[in-house]
């Protein structure tokens, strides 16, 4: 399985589709994929940003090095 | 010399009138004579330190009710250890003097030591001296901060407002980047130690580390001006914000981090990109995309009109279908977009889809936008493609004219 792209990346990859589309010299049929390609970029980045749960631990000593141990407030 | 004005009845001579030097000759000399007045040792609080432009510090001693002026010749100035400013208390030794010019009384410093809160901050400008010689605090050093952190590392007590104000903020602003608390003590002696433990035990699991603190007394944020931890903080392989006390406290381990945040609550938010700007960044983007395609697909449309004489019906009904396939797979895309879309973004994409309509000859025609056509079905681009007298038909929103060319005036 592949890694799952980052929202960074693929903030970044979007911003490259945008990018290849404003340039001007794309034929349509090129335009229109990658406006489709683009607009999965979106749905992917949104998705991330709409279902992100802030995950907290806290270092903890034990005997083999430090632990994360999930850390609850409220 | 007998300098005493009225002499009482008897007097053998007349008196001599003395001139102020020579006044101020005999108070120096008595001054110095008197064992009492050198090496004294003095207990006061500095005012209206004043540095003159040869190295000579001059400032006064003050208690309550009294003050005396004070020299410090460049050689002693130089050789202090923390900088001389107004309100220190300090201890300090010297011997009396009459400084002849002014007729004034001053006590000229052997040496001056800080006391209690001056201890503290001579102590401050010894460590900051130190580090600034060694290159700590140079802008070349500073790293900025990552754009989107992945990772971010908290050192701060466990209990405590400052870790509860950073969780909150970060959870609001940037919930997709996981936050690991390495607990510290943030006051005592053995703070320092802690600190840089706590440090040590996160940096290399995070891409960006804040040291936090809440407001408290010099005293209670003291363990951030320790050396070793300001060293520490400045060793540290990804980027520090330092987060100590309130907005007017500044600490020596301010000085070293890469960003220096006010309060605790700040660093969260130098640290985090906003989640409602990100959502209208992807927003605009896909924005962007679409004016672009309608662009496109307007002057593809235009190319086509401008073709359409030399293209055999069929071929361009087929073109006018492609693009048609087009439209609808852009249309199903964008619904889905907008099907996805957050509540806070619905307007947006409301917009969105009415610049789609847009794209279309009728959503052409709704805002306002005619097409003529010849009689023959072909579409009119041109003047230069339309005689007087000639008859076109013009289609509108809701229906068709039939029209007559009076006259025509062709544009270069």
């Amino acid at each position: 399985m592949t890694e799952k792209l980052s929202f960074e990346d693929a903030l970044a990859a979007l911003e490259a589709k945008v990018e290849e589309l404003s340039r001007g010299d794309v034929p349509l049929d090129r335009a229109l994929a990658v406006f489709e390609e683009g607009l999965a970029l979106y749905r992917e980045c949104h998705g991330m940003l709409a279902q992100a749960e802030q995950r907290v631990t806290k270092l903890v000593a034990a005997t083999d090095g430090l632990r994360e141990e999930p850390l609850n407030f409220e | 010399m007998n300098t005493v004005a009225e002499p009482g009845p008897g007097a053998a001579e007349p008196p001599t009138a003395l001139t102020v030097s020579e006044l101020d000759r005999l108070l120096r000399d008595t001054v110095r004579a008197n064992p009492l007045l050198n090496q004294v040792l003095v207990r006061g609080e500095t005012g209206n330190v004043q540095r003159a432009a040869t190295g000579v510090v001059f400032f006064t001693l003050r208690d309550d009710e009294a003050q005396i002026a004070c020299v410090l010749f460049r050689t002693v100035a130089e050789a202090l250890p923390f900088e001389l400013a107004d309100g220190m208390a300090v201890l300090a030794t010297g011997d009396v003097d009459l400084y002849a010019r002014r007729g004034e009384v001053q006590l000229v410093i052997r040496t001056v030591a800080p006391e209690g809160v001056g201890l503290f901050w001579a102590t401050f400008q010894k460590t900051r001296k130190t580090l600034e010689e060694a290159g700590l605090f140079a802008a070349a050093r500073k790293r900025p901060l990552p754009a989107f952190p992945r990772r971010i590392g908290l050192v701060t007590s466990e209990r405590g407002a400052a870790v509860h104000d950073l969780v909150t903020i970060l959870r609001r602003r940037y919930p997709l980047a996981a936050v690991v608390l390495s607990p510290s003590l943030v006051q005592g002696a053995e703070a320092p130690a802690s600190l840089r433990r706590a440090l040590a035990d996160v940096q290399d699991r995070v891409d960006v580390v804040i040291v936090a603190r809440g407001g408290g007394s010099l005293e209670d944020l003291w363990c951030f001006n320790d050396e070793a931890l300001a060293r520490a903080v400045a060793a540290c392989p990804v980027p520090v914000i330092s987060a100590v006390g309130h907005e007017t406290d500044v600490t020596i381990v301010d000085f070293v981090a890469d960003v220096r945040a006010p309060t605790p609550s700040a660093a969260a938010e130098l640290v985090s990109p906003n989640i409602r700007e990100l959502r209208e960044l992807i927003l605009s983007l896909v924005d962007t995309s679409l004016t672009t395609i309608r662009d496109l697909l307007r002057d593809h449309r235009r190319g086509l009109a401008l073709a359409g004489g030399r293209l055999s019906p069929t071929s361009l009904q087929q073109e006018v279908h492609e693009d048609g396939e087009d439209l609808r797979r852009l249309g199903r895309g964008l619904r889905d977009a907008a099907a996805r879309a957050l509540r806070s973004a619905a307007e947006r994409l409301a917009s969105l889809d009415g610049r789609l309509d847009a794209v279309s000859p009728l959503g052409t025609l709704r805002r306002g936008y005619a097409i003529i056509e010849r009689e023959d079905g072909r579409v009119v681009t041109e003047a230069r493609a339309v005689n007087a007298s000639d008859s076109l038909l013009v289609r509108l929103r809701d229906g068709r004219l039939h029209v007559h060319v009076e006259s025509k005036e062709e544009e270069p």
